[in-house]
């Protein structure tokens, strides 16, 4: 088991002293598979995946039953364990590409930094690495792209980018927090395909957070669907159009649709039912 | 009712041409939707058409009156425009009473009172929120205020930018349904500019695809639904929704 997290609940203290709960008892395992994570803003998904890696804000109150990554206690593991994981053993790809990387460095010098990071080697080493690593993610003339600054790359490419300097630790695990929900269409499926090669290929484990559940059903195995902090159905990818839970039933319903045209989106009926569980 | 015709629009960045040759008529009441990438122009023609960028060519008219660069302030009050992101719209520091009383101040319009309660309304905010702060409504809220100040002008035509990619899809349902409803009552014009197919079909009669500032294609919806297209890119983009919607029904 990869990954395994029991009973994970989250809370913020409020300015009145109590406590506001973010996540509410979330219970994830995962091997060697491509798990999805699907919410709405709010739900807690992104939450959830930082705190596998504890990237949460100092003031966030965790408490959990387990939180392990390998066999690896989390809880209990110190910032100088932490930091063998992140990075090393554990990828992560944010939403956008504009902000996660350095705008005043050379992208081969930012992807030659991590390679070294983690690897060590020489400075000439370490460049030539980078740029087998953005050959590898499918960057054509990578020689010439390494010499660029990120203004200079379309958010496309800098998703590439980002994607090739989580590549070079070789890590076992893959969290992308909304990869492409910054990019176009016709790029989201190129990204999508190019995460999904790598981490079949290498055998990773992918955890996919989206807002998008037809994304997240089309290149994942299984999906868990989140709301209010909790999860409220965890299903095969294949079984979605057979979901239970009236919450991702309704979610899948108001998306207007190319083929089926409506005249109303039927809108989603909250029931307060569904926050307790 | 007004109609909106516009014949080879041009417009150029210090040289670079954003938009090629742009042509296209929304008939009065109707509603036209552009689709296409990020840098393909789509915006930059929505935004000539507000008045936002006075540096264009070519022949723009509403209700057959063409305009010139520079608009007078009747036109601001027939078209009106609503932003994508309504974290970024609204005055942070202003109420939504005062965010919504800005126009028909600067218009001197009368009954601003009773305009603000109505606009609400329309929108389907409860009167509760007027004295609130943008950040204290939810993203779908504050789209409602944005919409809301969009129609105190008693405008013809609303330009909308992207109005719901930065929702969620639930919220974006209520949304989407809201503005089906106000045209209908309103009897406006509509253009619209998204990048999601779907939503385009949902709201619009007829749609453009625009490619590297030009429109590569003008198709009715109901030829887009069947897939009865002529242009690679608008058939891209076509596969590219249909292919996320219905998994099975593509081969890959």
């Amino acid at each position: 088991m990869l990954v395994n997290i029991e009973n994970l609940r989250i809370g913020f203290p409020t300015r009145t002293g109590g406590l506001s709960e973010a996540v509410k008892g979330v219970s994830l395992h995962l091997g060697q598979e491509k798990l999805g994570i699907v919410g709405e803003s709010g739900s807690g998904k992104s939450l959830t995946a930082r705190a596998l890696l504890k990237l949460l804000p100092p003031q966030a109150q965790v408490t959990a039953d387990a939180i392990s990554f390998d066999g690896i206690d989390i809880l209990a593991a110190s910032e100088r364990g932490m930091r063998q994981i992140r990075g090393k053993r554990a990828g992560f790809i944010l939403q956008d590409p504009k902000y996660s990387l350095n705008p005043v460095k050379t992208i081969g010098s930012q992807v030659a930094e991590s390679w070294r990071f983690h690897k060590g080697g020489s400075r000439h080493e370490a460049r030539e690495a980078a740029i087998d690593l953005l050959d590898k993610v499918q960057i054509r003339n990578p020689r010439e792209v390494s010499k660029s600054y990120p203004h200079e790359v379309s958010g496309g490419m800098g998703q590439r980018v980002m994607i090739a300097m989580m590549l070079a630790p070789d890590p076992e695990l893959l969290i992308a927090d909304e990869p492409t929900s910054a990019l176009d269409a016709t790029v989201q499926a190129e990204i999508m395909r190019l995460i999904d090669e790598l981490v079949s290929e290498r055998g990773m484990g992918l955890i996919l957070i989206s807002h998008d559940l037809p994304l997240v059903s089309h290149f994942c195995d299984r999906v868990a669907v989140m709301y209010a902090g909790h999860i409220v159905e965890e299903l095969q990818a294949s079984e979605l159009a057979h979901a239970k839970h009236p919450y991702t039933r309704g979610l899948l319903n108001c998306m207007p649709s190319l083929i089926h045209p409506r005249d109303e989106l039927p809108v989603l009926k909250r029931d307060p039912e569904w926050l307790k569980s | 009712m007004i109609d909106i015709d516009v014949e080879n629009l041009r417009i150029a960045f210090s040289g670079r041409e954003a938009v090629k040759a742009v042509s296209f008529h929304v008939p009065a009441g109707g509603s036209f939707g552009i689709v296409g990438e990020s840098g393909s122009g789509k915006s930059t023609v929505l935004r000539a058409l507000a008045g936002l960028n006075q540096h264009w060519e070519g022949r723009i008219s509403f209700g057959g009156k063409p305009v010139g660069a520079k608009r007078d302030r009747a036109f601001f009050r027939q078209a009106q425009m609503v932003f994508q992101d309504p974290y970024g719209s609204l005055h942070p520091r202003q109420t939504v009473d005062r965010i919504l009383s800005e126009l028909p101040l600067v218009h001197g319009m009368g009954r601003i009172d009773d305009r603000i309660a109505r606009a609400l309304d329309d929108v389907a905010l409860p009167q509760s929120v007027r004295f609130r702060f943008p950040h204290q409504l939810s993203g779908g809220q504050r789209q409602r205020v944005a919409i809301a100040r969009a129609l105190i002008a008693e405008p013809q035509v609303l330009l909308l930018d992207e109005p719901t990619s930065a929702l969620d899809v639930s919220v974006q349902a209520e949304i989407l349904n809201l503005l089906v409803a106000l045209r209908r009552e309103h009897n406006l014009t509509y253009i619209m500019v998204s990048h999601d197919l779907a939503v385009v079909a949902h709201m619009c009669a007829e749609v453009g695809v625009m490619q590297n500032g030009e429109m590569v294609e003008q198709v009715s919806t109901e030829k887009l639904r069947r897939g009865a297209v002529s242009h690679p890119h608008t058939r891209e983009l076509r596969a590219l929704s249909v292919e996320l919607e219905e998994p099975e029904e593509l081969p890959l």
